[in-house]
């Protein structure tokens, strides 16, 4: 499951504890990220994660794992450590500011009734 | 559940008193915790421990089972019981990535649990000599095991809750797979419903061993409520088991070895409960600490396997390699 370095302004500044580990130790079987698409029309939707040596692995081990009952149609699988994740100190300055402004919803602006639905 | 209260959890944590408040409020509003976000080393540390035991009690318990596959007395057992074993499985692998998030990698747990360092719940130190042992662990561990696992669902831990959700919506075909089979059996002939009685005799009480011990002994229970990592106590989480399997033994036409169970009215406020009689907990220890009847082989059998298959994580690794450099190579070109 996602587990990523942080990011301050675009750099990365903290790599999780893990991360390092990794580097260290090369025999660790690589980590991959689960994506599954659930039914056509659908977008792939993070699942989970697993451990396998290359990415012919990573799949057949995804299907194993994930899609035992018949819960998806199509698999991603992302190497972990390609993965970024915004820093959750920083939710507040980077996301608030997409709830104050209510003019950006159409609910906003008033039309007459009679000119009947827009 | 599989990790039975935390035993050994050390929930210490040297936060500031401002720090674990602000984490406080965040779990009393119902809020997730997610694997980048700050949270206390007590709270790291004894999830850590509790969904690495949950992890290594599914692996764990795919060994009881998998010793009938290849006897099961009909194809629609064996597809069954392939099926479930293999579930097993895959939740031991779900139970492996959420704990990762938290910093431990997938091989120092591995290395735990083979050292002994890192425990697995103690009902699978039991023997299976019976095909009735497929439906009774079906049915009874199983079921105290969605006991457990539903308010895990809940838990205050994103990955944990989610992994949760996934395991107790596969759980349900292995106990109802598990009761047919005993119904098939009761059904049966005379020796196969003796059969089903001899095995509810041996698994009844370690079963409401799974629950871990009572309230009072179990130290680190508090602080786990209060980070909402669980939801409901030992007892009464075990009272609850209790109350929903007596009936179901009573269909099949069987008992529960415990003299001293019986209805109480006045239980659950006023709703009704069983009494029941008092756990071996002389005997719970000794599992846990190592000295069940099976301690001993499921470790060998983990071992093994793990050596065993050292060629191929090194082969894997070697020829993932040499596709990487090819295709750098050809990039070059």
């Amino acid at each position: 499951m996602l587990r990523s370095p942080m990011l301050k302004n675009g750099l990365r500044v903290k790599p999780h504890k893990l991360q390092n580990r990794e580097e260290k130790m090369s025999k660790e079987t690589p980590l991959w990220e689960v994506f599954i698409r659930p039914r056509n029309g659908l977008s792939h939707k993070h699942c989970g994660s697993l451990h396998a040596a290359d990415e012919v692995m990573a799949l057949q081990a995804a299907r194993d794992t994930y899609t035992r009952r018949g819960e998806g149609l199509s698999i991603w699988v992302v190497p972990s450590k390609s993965i970024f994740a915004s820093d959750p100190d920083q939710a507040a300055e980077n996301f608030e500011p997409g709830v104050d402004k209510v003019y950006r919803h159409p609910t906003f602006y008033d039309i007459p009734e009679e000119v009947g639905h827009m | 559940m599989y990790s039975q209260g935390l035993i050994g959890a050390d929930g210490t944590t040297e936060e500031t008193e401002e720090f674990l408040a602000a984490f406080q409020a965040r779990i009393d509003r119902e809020e997730k915790i997610e694997p980048n976000d700050p949270m206390p080393e007590g709270y790291r540390k004894t999830l850590i421990r509790q969904i690495g035991q949950h992890a290594h009690s599914e692996i764990v318990g795919m060994l009881p089972e998998g010793n009938w596959i290849t006897r099961a007395p009909s194809l629609r057992r064996k597809a069954a019981l392939l099926a479930k074993v293999q579930d097993e499985g895959g939740h031991g692998l779900y139970l492996y990535s959420a704990a990762e998030t938290l910093g431990v990698s997938r091989e120092q747990m591995t290395e735990e649990l083979l050292s002994g360092k890192a425990k697995y719940s103690s009902i699978f130190n039991y023997p299976t000599p019976t095909w009735a042992d497929m439906g009774t662990i079906g049915w009874l561990v199983d079921g105290a095991a969605i006991m457990n696992q539903i308010p895990l669902c809940r838990c205050s831990y994103g990955p944990y809750a989610r992994a949760m959700i996934r395991v107790c919506k596969e759980e349900s075909f292995h106990q109802r797979q598990g009761y047919e089979l005993l119904i098939s059996l009761c059904n049966g002939t005379k020796e196969q419903k003796d059969m089903a009685q001899d095995s509810i005799n041996r698994w009844w009480w370690p079963s409401l061993m799974m629950f871990g011990p009572h309230d009072a002994d179990s130290s680190h229970s508090e602080q786990s409520m209060k980070w909402k990592i669980k939801r409901f106590s030992n007892d009464e989480l075990r009272q609850k088991f209790i109350d929903a399997t007596v009936p179901q033994a009573e269909y099949l036409g069987l008992t529960v070895p415990d003299p001293d169970l019986k209805w109480n009215p006045e239980k659950n406020n006023g709703k009704g409960g069983y009494d029941h009689g008092e756990i071996n907990w002389v005997e719970f220890w000794q599992v846990v600490k190592g000295h069940g009847q099976m301690n001993r082989d499921r470790i060998k059998a983990r071992k093994k396997a793990w050596n065993d298959g050292e060629w191929v994580r090194d082969a894997a690794l070697a020829h993932a390699e040499k596709r990487a450099a090819r295709q750098t190579a050809q990039a070059a070109e």
